[in-house]
């Protein structure tokens, strides 16, 4: 037992401990549920609604729905928001932009890590570091290849930067190779980063 | 890809109640996204001035930054208030035995 290496403080031995940010997200909960502002329940209900419910399935299941339904893809790049809205989600503030072979699209958030949550869940770590979002607006072409993804030299990139007030859905192009693939089957095949324009949906035999 | 997989969506438990928090006082209504847009980059701009390196691990730190800023801003709860229930809950920590929960209790606020 290594317990009475720590002996500066008698009361540690037997006590427990908190660290610095625990102590503050723990003061400020207690506070506001005093002052009513927020509920702790509705706190657990929240975290577990985005750890288990809320990811980047919502958006591939809009993008394969693109995919299939051209009228869906037409109002979807027309108002996102009411298109998405059409299908029971909620995707506020949000703009579809569609790749094309002459135009690929990447979403970063230079300021700080907006981002569509309600169709892709939480960002990554490294949509919030400074490299990526001080570079994918300088480089996007160099980011791309760092991240394995390489295009056509014809193909253009553009880059959207998200804000508190808008937030971007890159409506990826459907491989080749999924002809006649049900919505399921090309959800699947819909990742995250396809959607932010840092991958490419990939067809698996 | 490598990011696609393994990765956590918060790495600790006061994570995900800070973003909770955030998200809850914004549906009250206490502040709208581009007030908490512009008070979240404010804080990582002063983050990096200050050394951190910005890589993405220590965004929840600029996260309840931000938060603790508008709270106060708006009147909800000052800077001293919130210190108070930091020592309390210092106090209730130190007075639980290892393992047991820990809750708060009057006699913890000087």
């Amino acid at each position: 037992m290594a317990t009475h290496e720590h002996d500066h403080d008698h009361d540690h031995d037997h006590g427990s401990e908190l660290s610095e940010m625990q102590l503050r997200v723990r003061a400020l909960e207690t506070v506001l549920t005093e002052k009513g502002y927020v509920d702790p329940a509705a706190l657990d209900a929240i975290v577990e609604t985005y750890e288990t419910k809320i990811g980047p399935r919502n958006g591939a299941r809009v993008v394969a729905k693109a995919w299939t339904d051209p009228a869906f893809k037409q109002a979807l790049l027309d108002d996102a928001s009411k298109a998405i809205g059409t299908l029971g989600r909620v995707g506020d503030h949000l703009i579809a932009v569609e790749n094309t072979p002459q135009q690929h699209n990447i979403v970063v958030c230079t300021l700080c890590s907006c981002y569509p949550w309600e169709m892709l869940g939480l960002p990554p770590v490294w949509y919030k570091a400074a490299p990526y979002r001080s570079r994918a607006v300088k480089d996007p072409r160099g980011v791309l290849a760092d991240l394995g993804v390489t295009l056509p030299k014809e193909t253009g990139i553009r880059v959207w930067d998200s804000t508190a007030e808008t937030r971007f859905l890159v409506l990826p192009m459907r491989p080749a190779g999924t002809e006649g693939w049900s919505e399921e089957q090309l959800a699947a095949i819909v990742t995250r980063d396809s959607m932010i324009g840092t991958g490419l949906p990939q067809a698996q035999p | 890809m490598p990011q696609e997989c393994g990765e956590p969506v918060f790495r600790e438990p006061w994570e995900a109640q800070a973003f909770a928090m955030a998200l809850a006082l914004h549906a009250r209504g206490l502040f709208t996204w581009p007030e908490w847009a512009a008070t979240l980059s404010d804080e990582i701009k002063r983050a990096q001035a200050a050394g951190d390196p910005d890589t993405g691990e220590t965004y929840y730190r600029h996260w309840l930054n931000a938060l603790e800023r508008l709270v106060a801003e708006k009147g909800v709860a000052s800077a001293e208030t919130l210190t108070r229930y930091q020592e309390a809950w210092d106090h209730a920590a130190d007075r639980t035995p290892h393992g047991a929960p820990i809750e708060l209790r009057p006699d913890d606020f000087k």
